[in-house]
């Protein structure tokens, strides 16, 4: 593969990430938010199969393949689950309405290309200067994670959070080691699993998992 | 440029604005038709919009008593904008005969004029609808405006010059730019506000006479006669040209570079072809969707707002 392909290749995959980040803080479907969530899985496993093409390394296909596993399959068939017990298919009341987390992503984009200017500056490549767009995922996942009330919505912030992290490490390295790889997604699985219990004894206790509920003092 | 290929050039913003004067109330009996087969209903047939414009305009105008003179030259305005922008934005040819105005910024502006004189003469009747009209209209231009000059703007920045035609050569010059995440963002964007501008569903129903959806048909209600035609004219004439626009500035394939008359006889056939065929999709399109309640609607704008601002942000930070 020549240079200027994989560079225009890695734009695109980028730009994917992106767009894919912006569209789960669109929707309010939340079937649609999670489908939305596995194709960034399949993209950030692209990105990582691209690398790892590109830098002819076996660790980082095999870590692209545990990517495409976690991310693509195992994380939304879990979140699937949880969504077809807990009968919420939309985010009904988020603390910032849609128009305004839109034009609140737009600006913590252009926060995330300041913040990363200096970090590209230090080894402008290709990959280095797609690195804002990590930066951007992971801040857009910070912020679904503290505007939504519903624990559904809440835990697709953490996951987007996690891709952005994801997305950063490799773009930033080139490659992460296969064994942090796998430690960083076993947790991200363990806690998945952890939420998804949570979420159903919330359900269980309170008939809905809106988390306004649990400021409240109860017997 | 010598005497002769300004001749040329001339003649070809003259072809070009011949086509889409007339190729435009085609366009909207195309689109009308395609809606219209794919609903089970017979049609009016592709010429029919040209029918009542032909009609329309035998026909003299009346004009409500009270109205000033912002209501008389509103349709004219519209008009004559859209004739202009026919004029200049490079739907045939790279090498136009005033290729200095046809820049992004002055476009737009251009475009809003012909917005804002029709919005101003809704007002002006002092009938409600009027004014729904028009307060609808502006709330969807205020943000549908920075759209369309952040998503150009998106594909300025690699050519390094914010004129359409240059912007329209680059892409010709190096196609593979195409497929770039700025120039795909900022046609997802784009492609939202020609919806919104033309005012096609879901933003507003072009077929509705309800005074709970409507937007451009609430400000051209008091018209009539020579004027309606005109507003009518202007209006599909705007649809044509964001099209064009559209098609143009992301898949530039036959727009001539040259004079030659094989080439501009190429970019004529090329332009009716990707416009015919991107207003069949758009038709098609619309046949499967709802109107967008009103409130809704911002929350789309803003969202293809956000998509332009990432093309922009997109060509600074990949390649």
């Amino acid at each position: 593969m020549s240079a200027a392909v994989s560079t225009q290749l890695l734009d695109v995959i980028s730009g994917a990430i992106l767009l894919t980040a912006v569209l789960t803080l669109w929707r309010r479907d939340l079937a649609a938010i999670i489908r939305l969530l596995a194709i960034q899985g399949v993209f950030i496993a692209g990105l990582a199969l691209l690398l790892g093409v590109t830098e002819r390394s076996g660790e980082l296909c095999l870590a692209a393949l545990a990517v495409a596993v976690l991310k693509a399959g195992v994380l939304p068939a879990i979140l699937r689950r949880v969504l077809a017990d807990s009968g919420e298919v939309r985010e009904t009341a988020p603390l910032v309405n849609v128009t305004a987390s839109l034009l609140a992503a737009a600006v913590l984009t252009l926060l995330a290309y300041v913040l990363s200017g200096p970090l590209v500056a230090l080894a402008p490549s290709a990959a280095t200067r797609a690195l804002p767009v990590g930066i951007a995922v992971v801040l857009l996942g910070f912020f679904m994670l503290v505007t939504r009330r519903r624990a559904l919505s809440q835990v697709i912030g953490f996951l987007l959070l996690d891709n952005g992290i994801t997305t950063t490490a490799f773009l930033a390295t080139s490659g992460v080691p296969l064994v942090v790889e796998l430690g960083v997604s076993l947790d991200v699985l363990l806690v998945v699993i952890v939420l998804q219990i949570v979420a159903a004894r919330m359900r269980m206790a309170f008939g809905s998992t809106d988390l306004d509920g649990l400021s409240e003092l109860r017997d | 440029m010598t005497a002769s290929e300004t001749a040329v050039a001339v003649a070809a913003a003259g072809i070009q604005v011949a086509l889409i004067v007339v190729g435009a109330p085609y366009l909207a009996g195309l689109m009308r038709q395609v809606r219209a087969r794919m609903e089970g209903r017979a049609g009016a047939g592709v010429g029919q919009p040209m029918r009542d414009l032909r009609k329309l305009f035998r026909k003299e105008a009346t004009r409500p008593e009270g109205t000033s003179v912002v209501f008389a030259a509103a349709p004219l305005i519209m008009l004559a904008s859209a004739v202009f922008l026919a004029a200049v934005i490079p739907f045939v040819s790279t090498i136009a005969a005033v290729g200095g105005v046809s820049d992004l910024f002055a476009v737009v502006a251009i475009l809003l004029l012909g917005t804002v004189s029709l919005a101003l003469a809704g007002l002006d009747t002092g009938t409600a609808f009027g004014g729904i009209g028009a307060s609808r209209e502006v709330t969807i231009v205020a943000l549908v405006e920075p759209t369309i000059l952040l998503a150009i703007f998106a594909l300025s920045v690699r050519v390094g010059s914010s004129n359409l035609t240059d912007i329209v050569a680059g892409t010709l010059a190096s196609p593979s730019q195409v497929l770039s995440p700025a120039s795909l963002l900022a046609a997802v964007a784009f492609a939202v506000v020609i919806v919104a501008e033309a005012g096609r569903l879901p933003v507003d129903n072009p077929s509705t006479h309800l005074e709970l959806t409507m937007i451009h048909e609430a400000m051209v209600l008091e018209y009539s006669g020579r004027d309606l035609a005109m507003v009518e004219l202007a209006a599909s004439m705007r649809l044509a040209l964001l099209l064009g626009l559209g098609v143009n500035l992301f898949a530039p394939w036959g727009v001539a570079t040259s004079l030659a008359p094989l080439a501009l006889l190429l970019g004529i056939v090329m332009l009716i072809v990707k416009v015919a065929l991107v207003g069949v999709a758009l038709a098609v399109i619309e046949v499967f969707m709802a109107k967008l309640r009103l409130f809704r609607v911002p929350e789309l704008l803003a969202g293809s707002l956000l998509f332009a601002l990432l093309a922009v942000a997109a060509s600074y930070f990949l390649a």
